[in-house]
């Protein structure tokens, strides 16, 4: 609770109060929305925990980009890679801001979460981890926090060891303890599940595995877009999310390590902007963050990320998450009326998504009569096929929600889901 | 614009609800599993071939309306058949299904199949219409294989 609280209070600096959150102004800042998708059918954007849409000041900066500043970061004595040096590096200050990191270099730009935490598996796990050491992540992981730590277990002879969940989808704690042995390396777990939208209990895990002297991995992807997080209060030794989930572009991500523990890591890749000399006989690498940043980055990707940060930042943080709690309640309470709807995620904090199975109706099915309506939801496994395998069902339909999605549009969702029933039942 | 009942004609719902031929076959000469990672659509085929003729021809799993369908309806189409044509229907059945909406197709061949003409609006379908046929590729190749549609 207490990182929600901190984001209640959170504007963005310099900025002044900002103005009330009014989701029709916001609206406008996402041209994208406003289009009729199928004939007579208005998009309804429920896909949020997939992909962000992105505002205009985002789009902008990647055409302002490209079309004033393009150059090569860090190499250039010429003006133009001066200025797109500064922002790239402009970027990097804004990230560390928003999730109040300490020092700039503590923010490594990766391609998004998938990749960050590979990076730390190779970076961390492979220079310190030993056959019999242990690894442990929950039972509502996303593929990308169980596979990096698989392959290490079959490289290295590791242990992958599972915090489960109840049926409501919360973590059940109660074991933790005994999961985090003195061989146990470190902990990652998802900070906001995308498959059931519960929110961890981060800081109490973090705690437990603090006093037995394991850092920890937190998997922000579907926490930044919706609260404001604080690295250092949550005390995080890592701390990763992706840029398109968060307004910003695709293949730009954030990787927070705490300056210690990125400079004991391995580099992740060899080549240009990684090193600080190079011969035949020696290589030494450059200081954190680069030594992660090997060859050309995203540049574009990143300065345009930080303007997504700075837009969100500029909001009425307080506000947003009022919208959103909302909006999920709503949602939740509307959809437990519709017959044969099954919630499946029922934890008491959550955020952002709403899974949900329909009696007699696959999820593939339920998505393609909602498209046809308008209404975008996900279905599938949302690559946590283990939180499918607990629920016993093959798929969920998943409805997410950002800070722009309306009242009227769960109406949208509810009436489509209507439509269903007369199709299949 | 594609339309609901394009996709979800009546047959393929009724087919969908009562799968026919769903059942398991345990003296079948060759069986194959067939997976859609995509959507979680599970089925295994079970098949008994004799003389170039499939002389029988089951299924189980699980899926959404239209692959439960095709694993139903393919059952019914190719039971009987030789293996040749029943390779021939499914290569006309993957070119209506894969192939632009307006297409002509050979409603001889295809026959009841033809009701699953509309998935071709739906690209995201294809792979659940197809499963059950590229999964009958493999029991007839060979035993025991896994196919998957990605
Ligand atoms: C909780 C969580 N972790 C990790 C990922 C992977 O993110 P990406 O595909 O951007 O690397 C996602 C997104 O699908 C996610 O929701």
């Amino acid at each position: 609770m207490s990182t929600l609280a901190k984001a209640s209070a959170a504007t963005a600096p310099g900025a002044g109060p900002a103005a009330p959150f009014d989701v029709e102004r916001v609206r406008r800042d996402f041209p994208i929305l406003d289009q009729e998708i199928h004939h007579g059918k208005h998009l309804v954007y429920l896909d949020n925990a997939a992909t962000s849409q992105k505002p205009q000041v985002v789009m902008d900066a990647l055409g302002r980009y490209y079309g004033a500043d393009n150059a090569n970061v860090h190499r250039g004595v010429h003006r133009l890679s001066e200025r797109a040096t500064e922002a790239y590096e402009g970027a990097r200050r804004r990230i560390r801001q928003f999730l109040n990191a300490g020092e700039d270099r503590e923010i490594v730009f990766v391609r998004g979460t998938t990749e960050a935490i590979n990076l730390v598996a190779h970076g961390w796990g492979r220079r310190f981890f030993k056959a019999g050491d242990r690894v442990v992540v929950s039972e509502m992981e996303h593929h990308s926090n169980i596979v990096p730590w698989q392959m290490l277990r079959d490289e290295l002879g590791i242990e992958l060891a599972v915090i489960p969940m109840d049926d409501e989808g919360q973590l059940e704690l109660e074991g933790l303890e005994e999961l985090l042995t003195a061989r146990t390396k470190l902990v990652s777990v998802v900070h906001v599940s995308n498959a059931l939208g519960t929110v961890n209990p981060v800081e109490r895990i973090v705690q437990l595995a603090h006093a037995r002297g394991v850092p920890v991995l937190l998997d922000g992807a579907q926490a930044v877009p919706h609260i404001g997080v604080d690295v250092r209060a949550l005390d995080a030794d890592f701390y990763v999310f992706s840029g398109h989930k968060l307004f910003g572009p695709t293949g730009i991500g954030v990787l927070y390590g705490k300056a210690e523990r990125l400079e004991a890591m391995q580099p992740y890749q060899g080549g240009g902007d990684m090193i600080r000399s190079v011969t035949f006989e020696k290589t030494t690498y450059n200081v954190i963050p680069y030594k992660f940043e090997a060859g050309t980055p995203h540049i574009s990707g990143a300065i345009a990320l930080g303007e997504a940060i700075e837009w969100f930042r500029a909001l009425d943080l307080a506000g947003v998450e009022a919208h959103e709690r909302a909006l999920l309640e709503l949602a939740t309470r509307k959809l437990r009326e519709v017959p044969g709807v099954r919630i499946i995620g029922t934890a008491r904090e959550k955020l952002g998504v709403v899974s949900f199975v329909m009696e007699g109706v696959h999820p593939h099915d339920i998505g393609t009569v909602l498209d046809l309506e308008g209404v975008a939801i996900r279905t599938g496994h949302h690559c946590a096929q283990p939180v499918m395998q607990h629920f016993k069902v093959p798929a969920t339909a998943r409805a997410s929600f950002a800070l722009y999605n309306t009242a009227s549009e769960i109406d949208a969702l509810v009436a489509a889901l209507a439509k269903v029933r007369e199709v299949f039942c | 614009m594609s339309d609901l009942r394009d996709l979800y004609q009546e047959v393929i719902l009724d087919h969908s609800k009562k799968p026919r031929n769903y059942r398991r076959m345990e003296d079948s000469c060759s069986r194959a599993e067939g997976f859609n990672p995509l959507c979680g659509d599970q089925l295994v085929l079970f098949v008994k071939v004799a003389s170039g003729i499939i002389q029988d021809i089951s299924f189980e799993g699980s899926g959404c309306a239209i692959s439960k369908a095709s694993a139903s309806m393919m059952t019914g189409a190719v039971k009987g058949k030789t293996l040749e044509e029943a390779d021939r229907v499914f290569e006309h059945f993957h070119k209506m299904v894969t192939g632009q909406p307006g297409d002509p197709f050979d409603a001889e061949i295809l026959g009841k199949l033809a009701v699953f003409s509309g998935v071709c609006e739906f690209p995201a379908r294809v792979k659940c219409a197809s499963l059950a046929w590229h999964t009958l590729k493999a029991a007839l190749k060979g035993e025991g294989q896994q196919v998957t549609t990605e």
